[in-house]
């Protein structure tokens, strides 16, 4: 509608001189909406490499048992039948390897040079190579291997898996407080901050009321206001997050973690945390402009 | 119309305002509103407009009873009057021109009916020279003049004013009156409440006087004379 098309320049014009006619407020209000996001960033990025990790770990979700040397061929299938049987093993994907192929496997490893070159067969045991479906049930289904007879020695890295999996789940808990605590914060400097540019213009409020101005006609401009205020502090954000990640990793880098893991570059993640960041700011503007405003609108 | 039946008012702080008042104006009426300070003639104006709501009896304007109104349709019932205080009560921001067109974008007007209705309220009160001027470069008898023509703007069909000319000198408020007066015999009913005994005498109009929330006359004529 025509009508309205106009009315939207007329709301959008006056959020925004209500912005710089308290200007002060304006800005603390997106500083704290800026802190709010860049932690919440902080832990959900840190969430998410952890999580990322986590995948890749499970991609080599795999342990060796290695099998008593005493063992014929026989007895061998049938250990191998029974760790099939197992639950959380992923039975397709039990595979034997014989000391010859695990020898030829650490000598392309540690090229031709290395000790290992000039080891005789013997020094390499038979093994099974063992996948987990789940790896939460890593521990257990080890365990169940070790009891197996035969199984003479198990390496596995259930360690390392577990760790991520505390980090991950200690940073997505970490995160959820952080960010319903800083939402409420967050809605509170906005719901002030309009609630005080809705106070110096009481009186103005009031006539236009008297005039039969309807509540939208009233709100809309603060509603832009916050807007405005929960986009800024998403942009801002958005940059010091990007800054911030960038710095975190350089100093990961120098650490030497990357022999370790790999983390997402933040060029392949970037849409997503201004999307987020951009959703989350606007959400906190507008709901906190929504809730300091409806005081003045009993006119 | 204006229908107000057995109506009381008490404050949360007990006070109460007015007690059993009937009255009624008609469409294209002038009433005077008159009564000692403390009688309870801006509480009638705000049971009016809905700033209020009764503690018993009923309101009804222009067709909508207060008692039962949905909030939503509030505004759409203040569209139906233009009200006028005794502080002007104008945004000290906005030009004459900007006043009137601001409270016409609040009911949506298009700006092709801003640019016919502004120039011909304008003239109707005298200031079509000051239509860029700020409130504070006129006279209070101008920006009188900008609240009504900004209580007109809208087309409404009953002017209500709280004591419009008691800021003003006396050659202002006789000036004020006589634009109400006229404004009223073009056809839209005018309620004002005024001290003036002077003007309420001069001009003959229906007078309703209350005194301690109780209306004690209403009658054809004069201030001060017996009922
Ligand atoms: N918001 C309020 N809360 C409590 N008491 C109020 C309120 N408004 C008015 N009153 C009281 O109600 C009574 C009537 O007040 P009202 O403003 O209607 O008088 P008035 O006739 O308009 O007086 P004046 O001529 O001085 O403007 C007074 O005793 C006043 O103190
Ligand atoms: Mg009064």
């Amino acid at each position: 509608m025509k009508k309205h098309g106009f009315n939207l320049f007329y709301f959008i014009r006056e959020g925004f001189a209500s912005i710089f006619s308290h200007g002060l407020m304006s800005f603390a209000a997106v500083c704290m909406i800026v802190a709010c996001l860049l932690i919440m960033g902080s832990f959900s990025l840190l969430a998410v490499n952890a999580d990322n990790l986590l995948s890749e770990a499970e991609d080599d979700n795999e342990f060796l048992v290695f099998i008593d040397e005493t063992f014929t061929d026989d007895q061998i299938n049938a250990l191998g039948a029974q760790i099939m049987a197992l639950p959380n093993v992923d039975a397709a994907n039990v595979r034997f390897i014989p000391k010859e192929d695990a020898k030829a496997t650490y000598i392309e490893r540690y090229g031709d040079e290395s000790m290992y070159a000039s080891l005789p067969d013997e020094v390499f045991r038979d093994r099974i190579s063992i996948h987990v479906l789940d790896l939460s049930k890593f521990k257990e289904t080890v365990d169940a291997v070790k009891a197996l007879e035969g199984a003479a020695n198990v390496r596995d890295q259930s360690e390392l898996a577990m760790s991520f999996v505390a980090v991950r789940n200690g940073a997505t808990a970490l995160a959820t407080v952080l960010v319903g605590l800083l939402v409420c914060v967050s809605l509170f400097i906005i719901a002030n901050t309009i609630r005080l540019a809705a106070f110096t213009r009481k009186e103005e409020i009031a006539i236009m009321k008297m005039c039969g101005a309807t509540d939208g006609f009233v709100r809309w401009p603060f509603l832009i206001e916050g807007l405005v205020l929960g986009l800024t502090g998403a942009i801002v954000a958005f940059f010091l997050q990007w800054g911030v990640y960038i710095l975190v990793l350089q100093g990961l880098e120098e650490s030497g973690v990357f022999s370790i893991f790999v983390p997402i570059p933040f060029l392949e993640i970037w849409k997503m945390v201004l999307a987020v960041f951009c959703g989350a700011g606007a959400l906190i503007g507008m709901v906190g402009s929504g809730l300091a405003i409806g005081k003045f609108l009993q006119v | 119309m204006i229908r107000l039946i057995d109506v009381y008012k008490e404050y949360d702080n007990g006070t109460k305002a007015l007690n059993a008042i009937d009255m009624r104006i008609d469409d294209g009426e002038f009433a005077f509103l008159v009564g000692p300070s403390g009688s309870g003639k801006s509480t009638i104006i705000k049971l009016i407009t809905a700033e209020e709501s009764p503690t018993a009896g009923q309101v009804v304007v222009n067709g909508f009873n207060l008692n039962n109104i949905r909030h939503w349709q509030i505004p759409y019932m203040r569209r139906t009057l233009g009200v006028i205080f005794q502080d002007f009560r104008l945004n000290k921001k906005k030009t004459v021109w900007g006043n009137l067109e601001f409270t016409m974008r609040i009911i949506g007007a298009s700006r092709k009916e801003m640019r016919q209705r502004i120039p011909y309220v304008l003239d109707l009160v005298g200031l079509t020279d000051k239509s860029d001027a700020l409130p504070d470069e006129i006279s209070g008898g101008e920006q009188q003049r900008v609240a009504i023509a900004r209580a007109l703007i809208n087309n409404p069909q009953m002017i209500i004013a709280d004591e419009p000319t008691g800021n003003l000198d006396p050659t202002f408020s006789l000036e004020i009156m006589t634009l109400l007066e006229r404004i009223n015999a073009m056809g839209t009913t005018m309620l004002v409440v005024t001290h003036e005994k002077d003007l309420v005498n001069r001009f003959g109009k229906r007078v309703i006087a209350i005194k301690d929330g109780e209306l004690i006359r209403d009658a054809q004529g004069g201030y001060g004379r017996p009922v």
